[in-house]
């Protein structure tokens, strides 16, 4: 069964799938992470309003719209971040695998082991090498690895990282270049081995040579992590997303979805005008 | 020659300018003027009836500083004779800040270091007549007394502080400002109040008498509030997208709090318990009503529940038996390990990271 979506959404998805792949319909197994009617607010401000979004099982995802249009806040909602603030507030629904994240069944500590997230700002814990950064995420959740090593190796490989650490893994995360500090992050978060890996403007502070390597990064991981990235850079979008979710927040009006889709027909037919003038460059 | 001036050869005399801001010219500005206005106060100081050392500096320095101003005002102009003027009044400022500090390490080794020697570490005061000279007995009742004073009240006073902290700050419930509100009073509480407030509910309620245990529960009371605030000041300096990264990776908040935030906060979590030690090493008042005093160590842990000496108690009561001598001496060695606690600090302080 579909589920609810805003028109616009439910149209373009629809268009999405027909040329993506003609013969199947989706179902919600395919499905790794649906926002349904997710609403959002800070203190009395409401930010976001019934958004309702599908992401396709290991593929990356995009959410691109301006400054403010609340795409930061609706990523932060897909791993309970969003209540960490003390005046937030939320309506809607979010499902991983088809259990409610926002429901009994998950604890948060769960859910953000099942969905990692990459900050704007490079965040690699100062007290902790590179080696420990690495496996920070097992050390908090108290967990157990039969090989550190191998995973330290595995998760600085997959964020092309591990051929400029590997002879310091015992010095400071915070001595490296910001470029590397943001790929550590990367593979910090890999280490946990999410199904889905949120980014939030992951290169936003990095350099352009930093920037294509995680967005090679991106490319690598989206066989087997579903990725949703959070991006202004137009051409970023287009580079490592299959598909795109344009937000909009009209003047006091709480943000939402304009139009979704694949990134193909987002960037060279969009079907709302609004869209066709972002990813052109018009506003925002 | 004109096609790149990016390759441009080095040329073989070439010479390092100097970028120094204070040459010559700098230095003349400020020796004329001091020149002049010594001369011109000692004229005054013979000529008319002003007298005294006091009033010498200041009327030299008030001449100096106008002769100043109007000496680099003629080379430079008003605008750099109000900055020069003002740079060198904030120097003096400073350094007249740092004198006392200076002077008093300076007298206290003075007068400190001609009678210490090893026995100041090894005897005791017990049946040493006060007339004897004050070379024979020692202070290591006094020092024993005030490590043990001072060690039990950090024990006490750091993890309270530190949780305190915590609970302000990473988990600010419901009492949060009530708490704060009540560490910051508590940090305005005299120390001679602790002293009585102990001296009461402990040496002479239950009656068990004056103790180095009372004088450590005086002293825990006095470092509290230092330690909570400042330590609570340290953790609102960690990077609030450290707690994110910690939570994001699945972490609860308990892990990471003991495992980001405080790792992350420790060089500060040190000088939190170093500047609370330091505010009750030399505390006498407190002392005077809970440890009361003794001339000897009756025993490791009998000293604990017995009158104890301590260091700050030592020099007033010498001082106020009239031996200077030992009184210089206790307020030497009290000294000196104050600067050991901050030696020690700053080398466990020390980044594991940045070494």
């Amino acid at each position: 069964m579909q589920p609810t979506m805003t028109n616009s959404v439910a149209a373009a998805t629809e268009e999405t799938r027909s040329s993506v792949s003609p013969s199947a319909t989706p179902t919600p197994e395919d499905f790794a992470l649906r926002a349904e009617g997710v609403s959002c607010w800070f203190g009395k401000r409401k930010v976001l309003e019934g958004v309702s979004l599908n992401i396709e099982r290991h593929s990356v995802m995009a959410l691109i719209g301006p400054s403010g249009c609340g795409k930061s806040t609706f990523l932060r909602t897909l791993n309970r971040m969003h209540e960490l603030v003390p005046t937030a507030g939320l309506a809607g629904s979010v499902y991983l695998d088809d259990v409610d994240i926002y429901g009994n069944t998950l604890t948060p500590s769960v859910i953000r082991q099942r969905i990692g997230m990459v900050f704007q700002k490079p965040n690699p814990f100062p007290a902790m090498s590179i080696g420990e950064n690495v496996l920070a995420g097992l050390k908090l959740t108290g967990t157990k690895h039969p090989n550190p090593n191998e995973l330290i190796e595995w998760a600085l490989t997959r964020a092309s990282l591990w051929n400029e650490v590997k002879d310091r893994l015992n010095s400071a995360g915070g001595s490296l270049s910001g470029g590397q500090q943001q790929r550590l992050c990367i593979a910090r978060s890999l280490a946990v081995k999410p199904h889905v890996l949120l980014m939030d403007e992951p290169c936003s502070a990095l350099d352009p040579t930093s920037t294509r390597r995680v967005e090679e990064t991106i490319t690598e991981i989206a066989s087997e992590i579903t990725v949703v990235i959070v991006t202004h850079n137009m051409q970023q979008a287009q580079r490592v997303s299959d598909e795109c979710a344009f937000f909009l927040a009209e003047e006091n009006q709480p943000g939402r979805i304009v139009e979704a889709g694949s990134t193909l027909n987002m960037f060279s037919n969009p079907s709302d005008p609004r869209t066709n003038d972002y990813v052109n460059g018009r506003f925002g | 020659m004109s096609t790149s001036a990016l390759s441009a050869p080095v040329p073989d005399n070439e010479v390092r300018r100097s970028t120094r801001t204070f040459g010559t010219r700098e230095t003349m500005e400020i020796a004329v003027p001091l020149a002049v206005s010594v001369l011109v106060t000692t004229a005054l100081f013979l000529l008319t009836p002003l007298d005294g050392a006091f009033g010498f500096v200041i009327v030299a320095f008030t001449i100096f500083m106008v002769a100043f101003f109007a000496a680099v005002r003629r080379a430079r102009g008003a605008k750099h004779g109000i900055d020069r003027v003002v740079s060198v009044g904030i120097t003096l400022a400073a350094l007249i800040t740092a004198a006392p500090l200076v002077l008093i390490v300076f007298t206290v080794f003075q007068k400190g270091l001609p009678a210490l020697g090893f026995n100041t570490f090894t005897k005791t005061l017990e049946g040493v007549d006060p007339s004897s000279p004050p070379t024979t007995g020692g202070l290591l009742h006094a020092l024993t007394g005030t490590l043990s004073q001072v060690g039990i009240a950090t024990l006490v006073s750091v993890p309270f502080g530190i949780g305190t902290a915590v609970y302000l700050n990473e988990i600010q419930g419901a009492f949060t400002g009530l708490v704060r509100l009540l560490v910051d009073a508590m940090s305005g509480i005299p120390s001679i109040v602790a002293g009585l407030f102990v001296y009461t509910i402990w040496v002479v309620g239950p009656g068990h008498g004056f103790s180095g245990i009372a004088a450590s529960f005086a002293l825990a009371i006095l470092m509290l509030p230092t330690v909570a605030r400042t330590t609570e000041e340290m953790l609102r300096l960690v990077d609030p997208g450290l707690r994110e990264a910690s939570l994001a990776l699945g972490s609860s908040q308990w892990r990471t709090v003991a495992q980001v935030v405080l790792p992350t906060a420790r060089t500060g979590i040190i000088t939190a318990v170093i500047l609370g030690i330091a505010r009750v090493a030399g505390e006498t008042a407190p002392l005077l009503m809970t440890a009361f005093g003794a001339d000897k160590i009756v025993g490791p842990i009998k000293s604990l529940t017995s009158p104890q000496s301590a260091l700050p108690l030592f020099i007033f009561q010498q001082f106020a038996q009239d031996q200077r001598q030992r009184a210089w001496t206790g307020a030497l060695v009290l000294i000196l390990l104050v600067l050991a606690l901050f030696t020690l600090a700053r080398l466990l302080g020390r980044s594991k990271r940045n070494r």
